[in-house]
């Protein structure tokens, strides 16, 4: 009994001692005043964050740009998917940009944003990003915040290994993830070994406007190419590209594809492979791959099918390939600001492998092989191993650097984010996320020149992090503040769509930068109507075109009559609007696509085929002006065998 | 074995009061030195919002003209300046310098004191409409409802157009609406 209540007694102690204790530490972690916590991501009315962070949406297909630190989001960019908000995809404009070889895709699975480079710095011009189902890479403008650009990958399969640029951003790679047969055709899986390849795509970027144009494939052996980066200042000209499935297993690859204790980094001299290509190297072979392209003086997409593609096979060009033997199925492939450290995430593995570009050269130097595969020469594990990260946790998959020489590494496993320091392997702090982190990102996290400050986590899973919301969760990341050795957990904000990867950097050069307005003068849409003047209704056949115009606050014209059943209307409306941020929207009651929302400045046109007889509304959808619930019209539809002519007007009965 | 345990639950007591210790001490610190920015809202709104991509709005047509100084010096003084940037759309009639200068002698020197701040903003206001009509559609008018909540006339003389018995001597189209220049200050009837 005496033992007993002894026993209680220090179990009362102690739970009262972990209570008080709990009650300091919660406000601790949970009032801002004890800590400075809030002040640090408090961002006072009207005032601006410090960093723009776009973070993909995933299988949203989109990009959606946040704010940093308060994780306030300001828009979503519709970059791979149809987006009824704007009509991105749904007007007759945007319609090219989804076009693929495969036919009109309203869909895409948008994995890694990358910001355009000079001198290896980010310089705030453009976004690339790929879509991993039908593989295509995507250009976004920064001066607009649209999509400008797509061009679609042949002989690639889950483009994922994409859409990482070099330092000077003269190319955006885009490597597959899954082998395919090159050149596809009808042949039995269980063929693959072998037979199947693995295409790294390079694709040129012209310096001044970004326009892409794939320079040439290398064609791989079938394994899969999961994750890559560019070498930058020393290693620039080198691409490093991780892989697994070295097995090369076509079935249960869960299992299948673990069973070598090695899979390979593959080092790609692309300098080397781009020289060869100047002088006439590799082979044209026949390809089917589109090519969309957003003209902002017309307002206009346009897709062109291009009918081949350049290829080589890294047996032509001695001493462009190499393997890097790497443990256990590495996932993320990520070359510190140096450029000298290539760190390898094995998702199986207990260690994190970082490798020296030094002793890499070194190696090949020495010509000290360890076989080959496929051709391509493999070089010795000890020999370019600079060193690695012992138990640091389970499951990395990414690595990314701040400018004090630390690397940050994401354990889905363990769910928490490792600093550890480059040159010495030793593991200075640990955090937790909140959970299964994949990606993490640091402002300039993977240039030459990292901008620090903070890093944030993207999480897979979010379970109890937010008031819930039934079975699915947006995604939650979490903010870390990494000024000092320790890392600190500042905010938790919630993402759209699954937040695969995100590019960040400072607002400065961006926020200048920034267009208010399209100019009216320099519209060169076809159907453009610049003053009421201009606005008319033309028949040609069943199609009837309107060039319409808005302004606060009147659709012109806004009462036409004439349409019949059977019909193909188009209503061409310009914004004649020149002032920042007034929008006008346009819906007509049965459209079967979406609106459109038209900067000042630009055209957008949808298309209507009227199924019902009757007088059908239209109306400005987005708020623009204290008259706004006056800016309406009406079309009148007849039957297919009318005889109601053609008329249009505004106010001509006032 | 059991001492062993005693002392180690000890340990962890004693280590568990120390951090609850460090917190509180932290809290008290940090507490002391929190403070929280506040911006004063003089001079904030879109109306300060650099923009010269765009069409100039109403009111920086009229910070531009020379022969708007009074007028501009009265939107100032009955802080009228963000509701010219509205999204409107707004039809500003603005009298010129002279016109202001007709009046009787004192009226603008008086309105302009911070006492008469209400009613300068009501006369302002009466020189103004929400809508966007050209000097040509105006014509179709009888009489148009001011932001004031009073009407003016609409009079058509020849190929000349008067609101409220002012005349439009000039027109310039705005990023949010449209200035029609005239030449008399329009008074409210109250």
């Amino acid at each position: 009994m005496k033992q007993i209540f002894k026993i209680s007694t220090v179990f009362l102690m102690i739970a009262l001692a972990f209570a008080s204790c709990n009650n300091g530490k919660s406000s601790k972690s949970n009032s801002a005043l004890s800590s400075n916590v809030a002040e640090k991501v408090y961002v006072a009315p009207g005032e601006y964050d410090e960093f723009y962070a776009f973070i993909s949406g995933g299988y949203s297909g989109n990009l959606t740009v946040y704010g940093l630190p308060s994780g306030r989001m300001f828009k979503e960019i519709p970059v791979f998917s149809q987006f009824p908000t704007n009509g991105y995809g749904y007007s007759e404009e945007t319609i090219p940009m989804l076009n693929t070889s495969h036919g009109f895709i309203p869909w895409g699975d948008a994995h890694h944003p990358d910001i355009s480079q000079t001198n290896g710095e980010l310089d705030g011009r453009f976004i690339f990003m790929n879509e991993n189902n039908t593989p295509r890479i995507a250009k976004i403008d920064l001066t607009t915040f649209e999509t400008t650009e797509i061009i679609e990958v042949p002989n690639s399969a889950g483009n994922h290994s994409s859409s990482f640029v070099t330092e000077n951003t003269e190319y955006v790679v885009a490597g597959t993830r899954f082998s395919v047969p090159i050149p596809q055709r009808d042949m039995p899986i269980n063929e693959y070994k072998g037979n199947f390849q693995g295409a790294l795509s390079f694709i040129a970027v012209e310096p001044e406007h970004g326009g892409m144009e794939i320079k040439f494939q290398v064609l791989m052996p079938g394994f899969n190419y999961d994750l890559s980066h560019p070498g930058r200042g020393k290693s620039h000209g080198w691409f490093f590209f991780t892989t697994y499935n070295t097995e090369e297993a076509n079935s249960l690859l869960e299992v299948n594809a673990s069973q070598n204790d090695k899979d390979f980094i593959a080092a790609v001299n692309w300098k080397k492979i781009e020289d060869y290509v100047n002088n006439g190297g590799g082979t044209m072979m026949p390809a089917e791959y589109a090519h969309n392209v957003y003209d902002e003086t017309t307002h206009k997409a346009t897709s062109t099918i291009i009918k081949e593609v350049r290829v080589i096979n890294p047996s032509e060009v001695p001493g462009a390939v190499y393997f890097l033997p790497t443990p256990k199925s590495p996932h993320g492939c990520d070359v510190d600001p140096t450029g000298e450290y290539i760190v390898g995430n094995g998702k199986l593995s207990a260690n994190l492998t970082v490798h020296s570009f030094t002793k890499m050269l070194a190696a090949i130097e020495g010509k000290k092989f360890d076989g080959e595969a496929y051709g391509i020469p493999i070089l010795k594990f000890e020999d370019v191993l600079a060193g690695s990260v012992e138990q640091p946790g389970l499951g990395p998959l990414h690595t990314e650097f701040d400018d004090k020489g630390n690397a940050y590494t994401t354990f889905f496993i363990s769910s928490e984010v490792v600093k550890w320091k480059l040159g010495t392997w030793e593991v200075i702090d640990r955090k937790p996320t909140y959970y299964s982190v994949g990606h993490l990102t640091i402002p300039g996290g993977n240039s030459r020149k990292p901008q620090g400050k903070y890093m944030f986590a993207m999480n897979k899973i979010t379970k109890d992090r937010y008031l819930p919301t039934g079975p699915e969760m947006e995604h939650s990341a979490q903010l870390y503040d990494i000024t000092g050795d320790k890392m600190e957990l500042l905010l938790d904000f919630p993402t759209h769509g699954e937040p695969h990867y995100a590019a960040a950097m400072r607002a400065d050069i961006i926020k200048e930068r920034s267009k208010k307005i399209y100019s009216l003068a320099e519209n060169k849409h076809e159907y453009a109507a610049k003053s009421d003047a201009d606005t008319k209704v033309v028949r040609q056949g069943n199609d009837v075109h309107i060039y319409m115009t808005t302004i606060r606050s009147h659709f012109a014209p806004d009462n036409i009559e004439g349409i019949k059943i059977g019909d193909k209307v188009y209503f061409h409306v310009t914004n004649l609007e020149q002032d920042f941020d007034v929008p006008h929207g346009f819906a007509v009651l049965g459209q079967n696509n979406s609106e459109l929302l038209i900067m000042p400045g630009q055209t957008k046109t949808s298309v209507w085929e009227p199924t019902k007889v009757g007088v059908w509304p239209f109306y400005c959808t987005d708020f623009c002006s204290a008259l706004h619930q006056e800016m309406q019209g009406y079309v009148r539809v007849s039957a297919k065998d009318s005889n109601v002519p053609l008329k249009w007007s505004l106010g001509d009965d006032f | 074995m059991k001492a062993k345990k005693t002392i180690v639950l000890s340990v962890l007591i004693v280590l568990s009061f120390y951090q609850c210790k460090d917190n509180k001490d932290l809290q008290t610190k940090d507490a002391s030195v929190t403070t929280v920015s506040t911006k004063s809202n003089e001079k904030q709104g879109q109306a300060f919002i650099k923009n010269d991509e765009g069409k100039p709005t109403v009111l920086s047509i009229a910070i531009g003209s020379k022969d708007h100084t009074t007028l501009v010096a009265a939107v100032q003084a009955a802080e009228l300046e963000n509701v010219l940037v509205n999204a409107g759309p707004l039809m500003v009639f603005a009298p010129t310098n002279e016109a202001f200068a007709a009046l009787p002698d004192g009226t603008v020197e008086s309105l302009l004191k911070p006492e008469n701040k209400a009613k300068l903003a009501l006369i302002l206001k009466h020189h103004v409409t929400p809508g966007n009509y050209s000097k040509d559609f105006l014509k179709k008018f009888k009489q148009l409802g001011q932001a004031s909540n009073e009407n003016v006339s609409i009079e058509v003389k020849d190929d000349d157009v008067y609101v409220g018995g002012a005349k439009i001597i000039a027109s310039i189209q705005a990023g949010n609406g449209i200035v029609h220049v005239v030449d008399k200050v329009i008074l409210p009837e109250n």
